[in-house]
């Protein structure tokens, strides 16, 4: 074959490849929602689940999510904050910081199933919280915590040097030259990082199973007293997630709509990965114009 | 009397909050490191304990096909082979990286060489999507489709090493294809620019050129896949069978580390041989993300020279 | 050509007398290290009070490095040895409180570099962190910054504008009302005008001579016609050595030095 045909057949052979990936993507979105949907109603999203029987709902699962997102991302943003802030700005050019950046790479590649059972080991066993919320959100900390810190530092660092002299010419401290002047203006970033890592966090199962545990006891939606045993906001009851759920019903699940049950559940995750990527890019770029809005008038 | 020279002479409030921001960001990275090396010395010690406390030998370990930790062996020592689970970690991680290496590198280059902006920036967002979607929404799909069709096409019960490879095919695609285009933008365009000019067509170009300078990143991203495979738990332990049986064909249910330890953890007693050799495995697979981690530098390391 | 031939030991320094001359600032035996490297040698210079005194010499001379020691700009990439004395304290010395020297040796950088904030709290903003609660003050020094600055015409009815919404010269004069907002002493400017086109640049100048009333200001320039329109002295930097440093009127006419002469003129390395 010659070089021209052989150019041909090849970057048809790329394009096609690309074309592949396309469908697979429309393929899986298109079959969770087609199978999905018709199983999500207000009953469905709202209405607690059945063992046994069918026609359960995932309203508990749902707010357990969101819930657990919430907790996962006010213990882990500070944190984050402070070791972003710290690479950032002012992590010395040595071999310790070396080990460690080192350090929070391998942690941000565990297996989340690992960083679940050291959940499970400290918190679950170890401390006696048993299976709650609060396990499973210091557990997905410890799995957001590398993502969120480097995202930090990468949002930081794009604001030019030339800012923070800027703020220490005026004689202000580096610390309030990085949280009043630099950090504001690596917001943009900083919220799209965080939406994206929501959506991580949404979907996570693994590290779930043996921390926030399996089972979704009823709570009461009157009662919003955190220290009440069955208020939605309680931080010590075991709290299943949709995402725990779709695998439990999958693995374990007897009742008989468990396929239409899952098929709805993963519409819904699913969904709300849609709503996260996009309200990722729409919120960062809108910050973005907001921080340069005056360029427009 | 010079009330400016006096001031610079003093602390200020300047310097105090200077103070509190490092004792705020060093405890934050302490904290993170605090959290790192406890895994580790978690994961270690209850990991070390079945060969240590339950006297099980690391050889069988290692090399041992029986798996049934409550039962002990003829020489006296619990029955903890977990070989039928390593194969199945390494043949699913192998396979998935097999499959997708092609495609990866293949919408990486669709991306960064062939596209209009516009085009790369709709793959850009199907590659993110691709990310975005849970692993029990892949296990979901894998145990509804995947399952299914590989049962029509290959025969066998459907689950099995072949139907995680292809769940696990899709999961890291994007990681590949992502990090691909990463060490492909890398390429200096001049490679590009020089070799057009010499006559070569533009396929010669990527062949010879662009992919050869891409080559460790594109390494690089292949083992960052597989890293991500073989810790994957819950989308492949939904469509692997979860049968601790060295694995003889692709098509029968097998199991691997991550999808014993998932359904294992549950059902054992802390502190038991059963329940320890469940912690070794996790070591293993704690070691395995740490070898990853390694030879992604390695490879780094020896791209840069 | 090799700048290598001048003999770094052959310079004139001009020395004042201090009973006729005031001197806002004087560096003795002034050295800067990045790592090993030594990138600045021995200086030994006064800076006469309100007077404006340029730093000239080919990229890489020691200027900006020089420039940036005298407010400890440089404490975190390079170490600087020697004394900068400023109200008879040495303002070099580990024991001073930095963020308070800063307030009075301000600084003005080679690239505009407003906060995204709006122009008015990039004024209002560093007062604040200072203390200043008083709204009217705040206006007042708000007003009295902008115009110091030559800005304040064509940004008095957009205050609450992002600054970033400037042109670069207008960004750059509001760097100079942020910076002269605090009150300095010593106002530092390292290029300030390299990234701005002739008109701004022209706008800056008139702006700086007529700061010098209050200021004493020191200025690293590339541009040799800009030292010799708005300094009083100028330092000829070179290789990290100040060759040669006296009334700008002598450094471009009759400099003492060769290696002077030879900048100036254009027939240098």
């Amino acid at each position: 074959m010659n070089p021209k045909k052989t150019n041909t057949l090849a970057l048809l052979m790329i394009r096609i490849i690309a074309v592949i990936v396309v469908v697979i993507l429309a393929f899986l979105i298109g079959r969770i929602l087609i199978q999905g949907l018709p199983h999500i109603s207000w009953k469905f999203l709202t209405t607690s689940s059945k063992a046994f029987t069918s026609g359960g709902g995932i309203g508990i699962q749902l707010f357990n999510s969101f819930y657990l997102l919430i907790l996962t991302l006010i213990i882990s943003f500070p944190i984050s904050l402070g070791a972003g802030i710290f690479l950032a700005e002012y992590a010395p050019k040595n071999a310790l910081t070396n080990v460690i950046r080192m350090a929070i790479e391998i942690l941000s590649s565990l297996p989340s199933v690992v960083v679940g059972l050291f959940g499970f080991l400290l918190f679950v066993v170890q401390f006696k919280l048993g299976f709650s919320i609060l396990s499973g959100a210091i557990a997905l900390t410890f799995f957001n915590l590398p993502l969120l810190t480097r995202n930090i530092e990468d949002s930081l660092n794009s604001v030019p040097k030339l800012q923070r002299e800027a703020g220490l010419a005026l004689g202000l401290s580096k610390w309030h030259t990085v949280i009043k002047v630099i950090l504001p203006e690596a917001i943009p970033g900083i919220v799209t990082g965080i939406v994206l890592c929501a959506g991580r966090i949404f979907g996570e199962a693994a590290a779930l199973i043996y921390t926030a545990g399996q089972s979704a006891t009823s709570v009461d939606f009157t009662k919003w007293n955190p220290f009440d045993a069955s208020s939605p906001l309680n931080l010590f009851r075991p709290a299943e997630t949709l995402a725990v759920h779709i695998w439990k019903i999958n693995s374990e699940g007897i009742m008989p709509d468990a396929e239409q049950i899952s098929a709805g559940s993963s519409a819904v995750l699913i969904i709300a990965v849609l709503i996260f990527n996009l309200s990722a890019r729409f919120l960062g770029q809108k910050l973005y114009q907001h921080l340069t809005a005056a360029k427009q008038g | 009397m010079d009330p400016i020279r006096d001031k610079i002479l003093k602390r200020s409030k300047e310097s105090n909050q200077d103070v509190i921001g490092k004792i705020l960001s060093y405890a934050a990275i302490i904290l993170i490191l605090a959290v790192v090396v406890s895994i580790f010395a978690f994961v270690f010690a209850k990991g070390i304990a079945t060969f240590t406390e339950n006297h099980a030998s690391l050889k069988d370990f290692l090399t041992g096909t029986d798996w049934n930790p409550n039962v002990k062996g003829e020489d006296g020592k619990p029955l903890v082979g977990a070989l039928p689970m390593i194969v199945g970690s390494f043949a699913v991680t192998l396979l998935a990286a097999l499959f997708a290496t092609p495609f990866a590198i293949g919408t990486a280059l669709y991306m960064t060489e062939l596209s209009s902006s516009k085009g790369r920036a709709f793959m850009q967002s199907v590659v993110e999507l691709l990310v975005g979607i849970p692993s029990v929404v892949y296990g979901f799909i894998g145990l509804t489709v995947v399952v299914p069709f590989v049962r029509s096409h290959f025969g066998g019960s459907g689950y099995g090493i072949l139907s995680g490879a292809f769940v696990l095919f899709v999961m890291v695609l994007p990681t590949i294809t992502s990090m691909t285009v990463d060490s492909l933008k890398a390429v200096p365009k001049h490679y590009k620019s020089a070799s057009l000019a010499l006559g070569a067509t533009e396929w010669q170009t990527i062949w010879r050129v662009i992919l050869r300078a891409a080559l460790p990143g594109i390494m690089t991203a292949v083992v960052f896949g597989m890293a991500r495979a073989f810790g994957e738990a819950l989308a492949v332990q939904m469509v692997i069978g979860n049968a601790s049986l060295l694995p003889t064909s692709l098509t029968n249910p097998a199991s691997t580390l991550t999808s014993v330890l998932t359904m294992g953890i549950g059902n054992t007693v802390m502190g038991t041989v059963a329940n320890n050799a469940l912690w070794s495995l996790a070591l293993v697979l704690l070691l395995m993300s740490l070898f990853f981690n390694i030879l992604v530098r390695m490879i780094s390391r020896k791209g840069r020279m | 050509m090799d700048a290598l031939k001048y003999d770094l030991k052959d310079t004139y320094i001009v020395r004042f007398n201090q009973k006729e001359t005031e001197i806002a600032m004087t560096t003795n035996n002034l050295q800067v290290f990045y790592g090993n490297k030594q990138a600045f040698f021995d200086g030994n210079m006064q800076f006469p009070k309100n007077r404006i005194t340029a730093l000239i010499g080919a990229s890489g001379s020691g200027k900006s490095t020089f420039l940036r020691s005298l407010n400890r700009m440089n404490d975190d990439v390079a170490r600087v040895e020697g004394q900068i004395m400023y109200r008879g304290i040495d303002i070099n010395s580990r024991n001073i409180n930095v963020y308070e020297m800063r307030k009075h040796v301000g600084m003005v950088f080679q690239r505009p570099n407003p906060f995204s904030k709006s122009i008015r709290d990039n004024i209002t903003f560093a007062l604040k962190e200072k203390g200043l609660k008083d709204k009217v003050e705040q206006d007042r020094i708000v007003e009295e910054s902008l115009k110091g600055a030559a800005l304040w015409d064509e940004v008095k009815d957009d205050l609450d504008k992002s600054a970033l919404a400037l042109s670069g010269g207008q960004q750059q004069r509001l760097c100079i009302a942020r910076a002269i907002a605090m009150k300095p002493d010593i106002l530092l400017m390292d290029e300030p005008c390299s990234a701005l086109d002739p008109i701004s640049t022209l706008k800056v100048e008139e702006t700086m001579l007529k700061l010098k009333e209050r200021y004493t200001i020191i200025i690293v320039t590339h541009n040799m016609q800009q030292a010799s329109r708005v300094s009083d002295y100028t330092a000829f930097f070179h290789m990290g050595h100040v060759i040669e440093y006296d009334k700008t009127k002598h450094i471009f006419t009759n400099p003492a030095i060769k290696a002077t002469e030879d900048y100036v003129s254009g027939n240098f390395g």
